[in-house]
Protein backbone atom coordinates (compact mmCIF):
# COMPACT_ATOMS: atom_id res chain seq x y z
CA UNK A 1 0.00 0.00 0.00
CA UNK A 2 1.43 3.41 -1.08
CA UNK A 3 0.98 6.29 1.73
CA UNK A 4 -1.46 8.08 -0.30
CA UNK A 5 -3.68 5.21 0.37
CA UNK A 6 -2.55 4.35 3.90
CA UNK A 7 -3.57 7.99 4.61
CA UNK A 8 -7.07 7.29 2.63
CA UNK A 9 -8.77 6.20 6.17
CA UNK A 10 -8.99 8.42 9.01
CA UNK A 11 -7.39 5.66 11.54
CA UNK A 12 -7.51 7.48 14.76
CA UNK A 13 -10.89 8.59 13.97
CA UNK A 14 -11.96 5.71 13.42
CA UNK A 15 -9.92 3.89 16.38
CA UNK A 16 -11.75 6.84 18.77
CA UNK A 17 -14.53 5.59 17.59
CA UNK A 18 -14.18 2.44 18.66
CA UNK A 19 -12.68 3.24 21.54
CA UNK A 20 -15.91 4.98 22.51
CA UNK A 21 -18.35 2.39 21.58
CA UNK A 22 -16.48 -0.26 24.09
CA UNK A 23 -17.25 2.34 26.44
CA UNK A 24 -13.58 3.01 27.54
CA UNK A 25 -13.82 5.59 30.61
CA UNK A 26 -9.92 6.59 31.23
CA UNK A 27 -7.11 6.76 28.29
CA UNK A 28 -3.93 7.22 29.79
CA UNK A 29 -1.56 8.43 27.61
CA UNK A 30 2.30 9.88 26.89
CA UNK A 31 2.43 12.90 24.52
CA UNK A 32 3.45 10.96 20.84
CA UNK A 33 3.47 12.21 17.40
CA UNK A 34 1.96 8.90 16.10
CA UNK A 35 -0.97 9.30 19.23
CA UNK A 36 -1.03 13.25 18.44
CA UNK A 37 -4.52 13.08 16.84
CA UNK A 38 -6.01 10.29 18.71
CA UNK A 39 -4.74 11.91 21.79
CA UNK A 40 -6.85 15.08 20.68
CA UNK A 41 -10.33 13.14 19.98
CA UNK A 42 -9.81 11.43 23.11
CA UNK A 43 -9.54 14.74 25.21
CA UNK A 44 -12.34 16.63 23.64
CA UNK A 45 -14.43 13.49 24.09
CA UNK A 46 -16.54 14.16 27.58
CA UNK A 47 -17.12 10.76 27.97
CA UNK A 48 -13.92 9.86 28.68
CA UNK A 49 -11.04 10.59 30.77
CA UNK A 50 -7.79 11.38 28.88
CA UNK A 51 -5.11 11.41 31.33
CA UNK A 52 -1.68 12.56 31.22
CA UNK A 53 1.07 10.58 32.56
CA UNK A 54 4.78 11.50 33.23
CA UNK A 55 5.53 7.63 32.68
CA UNK A 56 4.01 4.90 31.20
CA UNK A 57 4.48 3.28 33.99
CA UNK A 58 1.87 4.94 35.55
CA UNK A 59 -1.01 4.14 32.97
CA UNK A 60 -0.49 0.12 34.45
CA UNK A 61 -1.73 1.62 38.06
CA UNK A 62 -4.00 3.84 36.07
CA UNK A 63 -5.19 1.00 34.21
CA UNK A 64 -5.49 -1.05 37.54
CA UNK A 65 -7.43 1.29 39.70
CA UNK A 66 -10.24 2.02 36.83
CA UNK A 67 -10.56 -1.36 36.19
CA UNK A 68 -11.34 -2.42 40.34
CA UNK A 69 -13.35 0.57 40.20
CA UNK A 70 -15.46 -0.55 37.50
CA UNK A 71 -13.97 1.16 34.66
CA UNK A 72 -12.64 0.59 31.36
CA UNK A 73 -9.12 2.05 30.50
CA UNK A 74 -6.74 2.25 27.45
CA UNK A 75 -3.26 2.96 27.13
CA UNK A 76 -1.01 4.66 24.43
CA UNK A 77 2.14 5.10 24.22
CA UNK A 78 5.20 4.96 21.86
CA UNK A 79 7.18 1.40 22.11
CA UNK A 80 10.29 3.16 23.55
CA UNK A 81 7.58 3.72 26.86
CA UNK A 82 7.05 -0.35 26.67
CA UNK A 83 10.49 -0.43 28.12
CA UNK A 84 9.19 1.52 31.24
CA UNK A 85 6.00 -0.67 31.89
CA UNK A 86 7.87 -4.03 32.20
CA UNK A 87 7.97 -5.01 35.88
CA UNK A 88 4.31 -3.47 36.15
CA UNK A 89 2.89 -5.74 33.56
CA UNK A 90 3.85 -8.76 36.14
CA UNK A 91 0.51 -6.98 38.51
CA UNK A 92 -1.63 -6.81 35.32
CA UNK A 93 -0.28 -10.73 34.75
CA UNK A 94 -1.25 -12.28 38.44
CA UNK A 95 -3.95 -10.73 39.09
CA UNK A 96 -5.33 -11.21 35.41
CA UNK A 97 -6.38 -7.23 34.25
CA UNK A 98 -7.85 -6.72 31.13
CA UNK A 99 -5.21 -4.24 29.68
CA UNK A 100 -5.55 -2.65 26.07
CA UNK A 101 -2.28 -0.61 24.64
CA UNK A 102 -1.99 0.66 21.70
CA UNK A 103 1.34 1.48 21.21
CA UNK A 104 2.88 3.34 17.76
CA UNK A 105 6.61 1.60 16.78
CA UNK A 106 9.74 3.58 16.61
CA UNK A 107 13.15 1.83 15.75
CA UNK A 108 11.41 -0.19 13.12
CA UNK A 109 10.65 0.89 9.69
CA UNK A 110 12.81 3.53 7.79
CA UNK A 111 13.75 5.14 11.28
CA UNK A 112 16.16 7.77 11.95
CA UNK A 113 17.19 8.24 14.81
CA UNK A 114 19.43 4.75 16.24
CA UNK A 115 19.06 5.22 19.55
CA UNK A 116 14.99 4.09 19.15
CA UNK A 117 16.38 1.30 17.57
CA UNK A 118 17.36 -1.01 20.35
CA UNK A 119 13.66 -0.79 22.37
CA UNK A 120 11.68 -0.88 19.08
CA UNK A 121 13.11 -4.03 17.87
CA UNK A 122 12.79 -5.56 21.47
CA UNK A 123 9.33 -4.62 21.89
CA UNK A 124 7.46 -7.60 20.99
CA UNK A 125 9.39 -10.06 22.49
CA UNK A 126 9.45 -8.10 25.43
CA UNK A 127 5.77 -7.98 25.61
CA UNK A 128 5.45 -11.64 24.87
CA UNK A 129 7.57 -12.30 27.70
CA UNK A 130 5.53 -10.72 30.21
CA UNK A 131 1.87 -12.17 28.85
CA UNK A 132 0.88 -9.51 26.55
CA UNK A 133 -0.86 -10.67 23.45
CA UNK A 134 0.64 -8.80 20.60
CA UNK A 135 -1.42 -7.89 17.20
CA UNK A 136 1.65 -5.89 15.00
CA UNK A 137 -0.16 -4.00 12.35
CA UNK A 138 1.38 -2.98 9.03
CA UNK A 139 -1.30 -0.88 7.29
CA UNK A 140 -3.62 2.19 8.27
CA UNK A 141 -6.61 0.12 6.78
CA UNK A 142 -6.29 -2.78 9.57
CA UNK A 143 -5.95 -0.65 12.52
CA UNK A 144 -9.51 -0.28 13.41
CA UNK A 145 -9.92 -3.98 13.02
CA UNK A 146 -7.40 -5.03 15.05
CA UNK A 147 -8.44 -2.49 17.89
CA UNK A 148 -11.82 -3.87 18.13
CA UNK A 149 -9.93 -7.43 18.04
CA UNK A 150 -7.34 -6.40 21.08
CA UNK A 151 -10.56 -4.46 22.96
CA UNK A 152 -12.74 -7.95 22.59
CA UNK A 153 -10.03 -10.24 23.43
CA UNK A 154 -8.59 -8.14 26.86
CA UNK A 155 -12.18 -7.81 28.49
CA UNK A 156 -13.58 -11.00 27.38
CA UNK A 157 -10.25 -12.95 28.37
CA UNK A 158 -9.05 -10.61 31.37
CA UNK A 159 -5.83 -10.40 29.54
CA UNK A 160 -3.44 -7.49 28.18
CA UNK A 161 -3.44 -6.71 24.43
CA UNK A 162 -0.97 -4.32 22.68
CA UNK A 163 -1.42 -3.50 19.08
CA UNK A 164 1.75 -2.65 17.44
CA UNK A 165 1.38 0.18 15.02
CA UNK A 166 3.46 0.10 12.39
CA UNK A 167 6.33 3.04 11.54
CA UNK A 168 5.30 2.59 8.03
CA UNK A 169 1.88 3.99 9.30
CA UNK A 170 2.97 6.63 11.35
CA UNK A 171 6.11 7.81 8.27
CA UNK A 172 8.12 9.84 10.14
CA UNK A 173 11.03 10.02 8.79
CA UNK A 174 13.43 13.56 10.42
CA UNK A 175 13.23 15.22 13.30
CA UNK A 176 12.12 18.42 11.23
CA UNK A 177 8.96 16.35 9.72
CA UNK A 178 8.12 15.01 13.14
CA UNK A 179 8.60 18.38 14.65
CA UNK A 180 6.45 19.88 11.77
CA UNK A 181 3.25 17.54 12.67
CA UNK B 1 13.59 15.43 66.31
CA UNK B 2 12.59 11.25 66.54
CA UNK B 3 9.93 10.17 65.51
CA UNK B 4 7.13 8.90 68.03
CA UNK B 5 4.33 7.56 66.40
CA UNK B 6 4.09 4.15 65.92
CA UNK B 7 2.36 3.16 62.63
CA UNK B 8 -0.03 0.20 63.65
CA UNK B 9 -1.45 2.79 65.41
CA UNK B 10 -1.95 5.22 62.99
CA UNK B 11 -3.00 3.01 60.23
CA UNK B 12 -5.81 1.64 62.71
CA UNK B 13 -6.95 5.29 63.44
CA UNK B 14 -7.17 5.94 59.94
CA UNK B 15 -8.87 2.82 59.29
CA UNK B 16 -11.41 3.10 62.06
CA UNK B 17 -15.16 2.80 61.41
CA UNK B 18 -14.11 2.96 57.73
CA UNK B 19 -17.48 2.68 56.00
CA UNK B 20 -17.00 2.64 52.89
CA UNK B 21 -13.96 3.73 51.70
CA UNK B 22 -11.62 2.04 49.51
CA UNK B 23 -8.22 1.96 50.26
CA UNK B 24 -4.74 0.68 48.48
CA UNK B 25 -1.82 -0.73 50.47
CA UNK B 26 1.36 0.06 48.73
CA UNK B 27 3.91 -3.42 49.24
CA UNK B 28 5.60 -4.09 52.16
CA UNK B 29 4.94 -3.01 55.86
CA UNK B 30 1.33 -1.11 54.88
CA UNK B 31 0.00 -3.81 53.61
CA UNK B 32 0.97 -5.70 56.74
CA UNK B 33 -0.16 -2.45 59.02
CA UNK B 34 -3.64 -2.47 56.72
CA UNK B 35 -4.34 -6.28 57.46
CA UNK B 36 -3.54 -5.94 61.20
CA UNK B 37 -6.09 -3.23 61.12
CA UNK B 38 -8.67 -5.89 59.58
CA UNK B 39 -8.78 -7.69 56.41
CA UNK B 40 -11.15 -5.96 54.00
CA UNK B 41 -12.46 -6.53 50.57
CA UNK B 42 -12.59 -3.15 49.73
CA UNK B 43 -8.51 -2.95 50.43
CA UNK B 44 -6.38 -4.16 47.36
CA UNK B 45 -3.16 -4.76 49.38
CA UNK B 46 0.08 -4.47 47.06
CA UNK B 47 2.52 -7.67 46.69
CA UNK B 48 4.44 -6.25 44.32
CA UNK B 49 4.06 -3.13 41.71
CA UNK B 50 6.22 -0.75 43.63
CA UNK B 51 5.66 2.68 42.62
CA UNK B 52 2.10 2.07 41.38
CA UNK B 53 -0.13 2.37 44.46
CA UNK B 54 -0.83 6.10 43.86
CA UNK B 55 -1.41 5.73 40.67
CA UNK B 56 -4.05 2.80 41.55
CA UNK B 57 -5.84 5.05 44.28
CA UNK B 58 -5.82 7.73 41.21
CA UNK B 59 -7.75 5.09 38.36
CA UNK B 60 -9.71 3.97 41.43
CA UNK B 61 -11.23 7.83 42.54
CA UNK B 62 -11.62 8.84 39.01
CA UNK B 63 -13.57 5.68 37.81
CA UNK B 64 -15.57 6.18 41.65
CA UNK B 65 -16.11 10.10 41.91
CA UNK B 66 -18.50 9.34 44.71
CA UNK B 67 -16.56 7.00 46.99
CA UNK B 68 -13.34 7.98 49.24
CA UNK B 69 -10.51 6.44 48.14
CA UNK B 70 -7.42 6.33 50.49
CA UNK B 71 -3.96 5.30 49.30
CA UNK B 72 -1.85 3.96 52.34
CA UNK B 73 1.74 3.53 51.18
CA UNK B 74 5.22 3.67 52.65
CA UNK B 75 8.03 6.24 52.32
CA UNK B 76 10.05 3.54 49.62
CA UNK B 77 6.93 2.85 47.93
CA UNK B 78 6.34 6.81 47.31
CA UNK B 79 9.83 8.04 45.97
CA UNK B 80 9.67 5.08 43.56
CA UNK B 81 6.29 7.12 42.13
CA UNK B 82 6.96 10.21 42.62
CA UNK B 83 5.58 11.61 38.94
CA UNK B 84 2.54 9.79 39.79
CA UNK B 85 2.23 13.24 42.37
CA UNK B 86 2.44 15.45 39.33
CA UNK B 87 -0.51 13.38 37.34
CA UNK B 88 -2.39 13.21 40.26
CA UNK B 89 -1.96 17.34 40.81
CA UNK B 90 -2.96 17.83 37.30
CA UNK B 91 -6.37 15.74 37.77
CA UNK B 92 -7.50 17.08 41.25
CA UNK B 93 -9.28 14.12 42.26
CA UNK B 94 -11.54 15.40 44.83
CA UNK B 95 -12.25 11.99 46.22
CA UNK B 96 -8.20 10.54 46.86
CA UNK B 97 -5.68 10.82 49.60
CA UNK B 98 -2.43 9.41 50.00
CA UNK B 99 -1.20 9.25 53.10
CA UNK B 100 2.51 7.71 53.22
CA UNK B 101 3.48 5.92 56.45
CA UNK B 102 7.34 7.42 56.35
CA UNK B 103 9.58 5.61 58.55
CA UNK B 104 12.26 6.75 56.04
CA UNK B 105 13.79 2.53 55.80
CA UNK B 106 13.22 0.51 53.63
CA UNK B 107 11.48 -2.39 55.67
CA UNK B 108 11.08 -4.89 53.97
CA UNK B 109 14.92 -5.23 52.33
CA UNK B 110 17.53 -4.35 55.89
CA UNK B 111 16.04 -0.94 57.22
CA UNK B 112 18.73 1.13 54.69
CA UNK B 113 17.91 4.71 55.23
CA UNK B 114 15.42 6.16 52.20
CA UNK B 115 15.73 9.82 50.73
CA UNK B 116 13.44 10.86 53.68
CA UNK B 117 16.18 10.20 55.97
CA UNK B 118 17.62 12.39 54.65
CA UNK B 119 16.07 15.77 54.44
CA UNK B 120 13.34 15.11 51.05
CA UNK B 121 10.13 16.69 51.85
CA UNK B 122 7.47 14.41 50.30
CA UNK B 123 4.95 16.27 51.47
CA UNK B 124 6.76 19.82 49.84
CA UNK B 125 6.51 17.95 46.51
CA UNK B 126 3.06 16.84 47.07
CA UNK B 127 2.23 20.85 47.06
CA UNK B 128 4.46 21.68 44.89
CA UNK B 129 2.49 19.45 42.26
CA UNK B 130 -0.81 20.83 43.26
CA UNK B 131 -1.64 19.13 46.13
CA UNK B 132 -3.31 21.95 47.87
CA UNK B 133 -4.06 19.83 51.22
CA UNK B 134 0.08 18.05 51.78
CA UNK B 135 1.10 18.36 55.59
CA UNK B 136 4.07 16.52 57.19
CA UNK B 137 2.41 15.30 60.59
CA UNK B 138 4.51 13.98 63.69
CA UNK B 139 1.92 14.24 66.50
CA UNK B 140 -0.76 11.71 67.58
CA UNK B 141 -3.42 14.82 67.72
CA UNK B 142 -3.05 15.24 64.08
CA UNK B 143 -4.20 11.48 63.26
CA UNK B 144 -8.22 12.49 64.22
CA UNK B 145 -7.80 15.57 62.10
CA UNK B 146 -6.39 13.38 58.79
CA UNK B 147 -8.96 11.04 59.00
CA UNK B 148 -11.68 13.02 59.37
CA UNK B 149 -9.71 14.50 56.13
CA UNK B 150 -9.61 11.63 54.12
CA UNK B 151 -13.32 10.53 54.66
CA UNK B 152 -14.86 14.24 54.03
CA UNK B 153 -12.40 16.69 52.74
CA UNK B 154 -12.15 18.12 49.15
CA UNK B 155 -9.12 16.56 47.75
CA UNK B 156 -6.36 15.70 46.25
CA UNK B 157 -5.42 15.20 50.07
CA UNK B 158 -1.62 14.11 50.77
CA UNK B 159 -0.26 13.27 54.39
CA UNK B 160 3.12 12.18 55.24
CA UNK B 161 3.14 10.34 58.74
CA UNK B 162 6.65 10.21 60.66
CA UNK B 163 6.60 7.23 62.66
CA UNK B 164 8.89 5.02 64.01
CA UNK B 165 11.35 2.45 62.45
CA UNK B 166 10.92 -0.43 64.31
CA UNK B 167 10.09 -4.25 63.01
CA UNK B 168 6.44 -5.04 63.75
CA UNK B 169 5.04 -8.15 63.23
CA UNK B 170 3.98 -9.34 59.92
CA UNK B 171 0.40 -9.47 59.18
CA UNK B 172 -0.27 -11.13 55.24
CA UNK B 173 -3.55 -10.48 53.65
CA UNK B 174 -4.04 -12.88 51.00
CA UNK B 175 -1.66 -13.38 48.56
CA UNK B 176 -3.37 -14.46 45.28
CA UNK B 177 -3.40 -11.36 43.25
CA UNK B 178 -7.04 -13.11 41.04
CA UNK B 179 -8.37 -13.50 44.39
CA UNK B 180 -7.80 -9.92 45.83
CA UNK B 181 -8.89 -8.47 42.17
CA UNK B 182 -12.74 -10.50 41.99
CA UNK B 183 -13.51 -9.70 46.05
CA UNK B 184 -12.12 -6.00 45.40
CA UNK B 185 -14.85 -5.89 42.28
CA UNK B 186 -17.39 -8.04 44.07
CA UNK B 187 -17.95 -5.84 46.89
CA UNK B 188 -17.83 -2.77 44.96
CA UNK B 189 -19.87 -3.85 42.01
CA UNK B 190 -22.26 -6.72 43.39
CA UNK B 191 -22.87 -8.97 40.27
CA UNK B 192 -22.01 -6.80 37.96
CA UNK B 193 -18.70 -7.05 38.21
CA UNK B 194 -18.95 -10.67 36.81
CA UNK B 195 -20.51 -9.38 33.61
CA UNK B 196 -18.95 -6.35 33.07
Amino acid sequence: MTEAMSEAIDWPLEVHRILSGAKLRQVGYVPDAGHKRLIELCRADSSMRAVALTTEEEGIGLAVGAWLGGERCALLMQSSGVGNIINALGTIKECRFPLPMLITMRGEYGEFNPWQVPMGQATPAVLEAMGVVVQPVREAAGIPAAVDAALRLAYNSYVATAVLISQKVIGIKSFQEQAAR
Amino acid sequence: MSATLKRREVVAQLLADRGDLMVVAGLGSTAWDCTAAGDHPLTFPLWGAMGQAAMMGLGLALAQPSRRVLVVTGDGEMLMGMGSLATIGVQQPANLSVVVIDNERYGETGMQATHTASGVDLAAVARACGIAHASTLTRESEIAALRAAVHAQQGPNFAAVKVVADKVPIVLPPRDGGLLKARFRRALLGDAADTQ
